[in-house]
């Protein structure tokens, strides 16, 4: 497994629907900023610097060295990751594999996004697809698919996406960073604009301006910094092929979900026989309501079918059994390039107990934080209060 | 059947529409509408190391101190290095043949890459001594600045 590596800074910016006040340099800056505030540290002691986004959405594609200036990276080694909507969660990876390997001591890892920059956020997300096929017919609405699915199989309503949009908003109305908080009633989701049949405004995530940054260190260096460092335990990435038609589990003769082939390797590795009981909480990577609860099951935290009934138990709240997306998650905060950084980044927060408001009730000793990318390319991360864990 | 042909290679065109409307930022606002209302341009200073940037930037990479101390300069400088570019495209914010240059600005460290005009293209030379031109109607971009011509000596 290599080395032992803890994320010893953690900083994000406000994010916002709109940032024309700041460059996407001086937006960076503020997370950087934070983030060397939080580790009490210099760019002098930082080894290498990433710096990632989906290059399409500000319109260059070598912004680990552009935005130099303002990341601290100035003759320092670095590089940029942009594996779609997984990049901020890639880009916690790779500067784990930095570290674990031995080759550098302390890395800070950036990931972010101006969604105010495109004209279209939709152009941008199309080139995700296959050029010849896919992107041809394709109108977003892959979620809408799964929604359908999931209601018609496993019998849930469209009352269910409702109660847990309501959950995340009513976290989100707790953080600080948090872009939307819209005080929603179950009733005022139901009735939101219909976008592809089930798929309602209100179940989607926004577009935000936004950056998150994480300092991480080897275990000696981690120990000097922090007396609290949050151990970046153990990670899966799971690929899967990339055609709508076939993707799982929408198509005929589904292949296992990338989300349970990771979870259920993650979980054997690190003892974990009883997830809601050895995990205390999750960030999740849900670009829709709806995939929160399919997800869910995927993930293997309950049985199939079993999510929606859990969520009317009040499982999944912030008070709950098993807290998911305790932030707001994704439906209320989408830089979309750093969205996945944040999932990692809030799930620090709850193991070292400083996520404040939202802090959840329950105490937690072990996170999982879930990144997704088109299509269904997972990256599930596992944090811990101690190493040993 | 027969096997996988080879004889008509089929293409399929595809297109990508995608404005953009960059944030010139807290620095590059101020930069830009000072080149578009009064024709001056604006460096920034670095208090700790005391280089001056122009076009201005928030925070120094060599000392990662946030930059707010502005310098007005007068527009004149030194060509650094130059080059003539005698093919268009589209790209190109004027037709060929035109000079592109490193200007480096009186009281200022850093260089400014811009076009050099009224000038004879056949003999230009590195040392020069420039001052912009300004464009009629100016709209708050760095092609605000017409181009650089030569100093009447």
């Amino acid at each position: 497994m290599g080395r032992r590596v803890a994320i010893v800074g953690i900083g994000q910016t406000h994010h916002r629907g709109r940032r024309p006040d700041v460059s996407v340099g001086e937006m960076i800056n503020e997370a950087v900023r934070a983030a060397l505030e939080d580790a009490q540290l210099t760019p002098k002691d930082i080894d290498a610097v990433l710096c990632s986004n989906m290059d399409f959405f500000e319109g260059y594609y070598l912004s680990d060295l552009v935005m130099a200036d303002y990341t601290g990276a100035f003759l320092k080694p670095g590089f940029k990751i942009n594996t779609g909507g997984t990049t901020g969660g890639a880009a916690a990876e790779v500067a784990w594999h930095h570290i674990a390997s031995g080759l550098f001591d302390t890395v800070m890892t950036i990931a972010y996004q101006k969604q105010d920059e495109p004209i279209s956020s939709q152009s941008a997300l199309m080139t995700i697809s296959d050029p010849i096929y896919d992107r041809m017919t394709r109108s977003g609405n892959v979620f809408a698919y799964m929604a359908e699915q999931y209601m018609h199989e496993k019998g849930a309503t469209e009352e269910h996406a409702a109660i847990d949009r309501v959950k995340s908003d009513q976290n989100a109305l707790r953080n600080p960073h948090a872009h939307l908080k819209l005080n929603l009633t179950v009733e005022e989701v139901m009735n939101s604009r219909m976008l592809a049949y089930p798929l309602r405004l209100l179940h989607m995530c926004p577009q935000s301006c936004g950056a998150c940054v994480l300092i991480m260190a080897s275990e000696e260096r981690a120990r000097k910094i922090t007396n609290n460092p949050v151990w970046y335990k153990d990670q899966v990435t799971v690929f899967q092929e990339c055609w709508h038609s076939t993707s799982e589990p929408l198509g005929p003769n589904p292949v296992e979900s990338t989300k349970t082939v990771a979870a259920r390797k993650l979980f054997a590795r690190n003892g974990i026989t009883k997830p809601r009981r050895d995990i205390q909480c999750l960030e999740m990577y849900e670009p829709a309501s709806w995939c929160e609860l399919v997800w869910l099951e995927d993930f293997l935290i309950c049985d199939k079918a079993e999510a929606w009934k859990l969520l009317e138990k009040g499982v999944w709240h912030l008070e709950g059994e098993f807290p998911v997306n305790p932030s707001g998650g994704v439906v209320a905060t989408n830089p979309i390039g750093a969205t996945a950084m944040v999932r990692v980044a809030e799930a620090a927060l709850q193991v070292r107990g400083d996520a404040g408001e939202h802090q959840v009730t329950r105490q937690v000793r072990r996170a999982i934080a879930s990144s997704y990318g088109g299509f269904n390319w997972t990256i599930l991360h596992l944090l811990c209060g101690s190493p040993d864990d | 059947m027969d096997k996988i042909e080879t004889k008509e290679p089929m293409i399929v065109h595809g297109k990508i529409i995608l404005p953009y409307t960059h944030s010139a930022g807290r620095v590059g606002s101020r930069f830009l509408r000072e080149l578009r209302d009064s024709k001056r341009i604006l460096a920034i200073r670095c208090p700790a190391c005391n280089r001056v940037y122009v076009p201005p930037r928030s925070t120094c990479a060599r000392c990662f101190g946030q930059l707010e101390e502005w310098v007005e300069l007068d527009g004149r400088g030194t060509l650094i290095t130059y080059t003539v570019v005698r093919y268009s495209l589209p790209v190109h914010p004027v037709k060929a043949p035109f000079a592109l240059g490193i200007i480096q600005l009186d009281g200022a460290d850093t260089g400014l890459i811009h076009m050099v005009g009224e000038a004879d293209l056949e003999n230009l030379s590195i040392g020069t001594r420039l001052e912009p031109v300004f464009k009629e109607v100016r709209e708050g971009s760095i092609l605000d600045i017409k181009y650089f011509r030569p100093l009447a000596p």
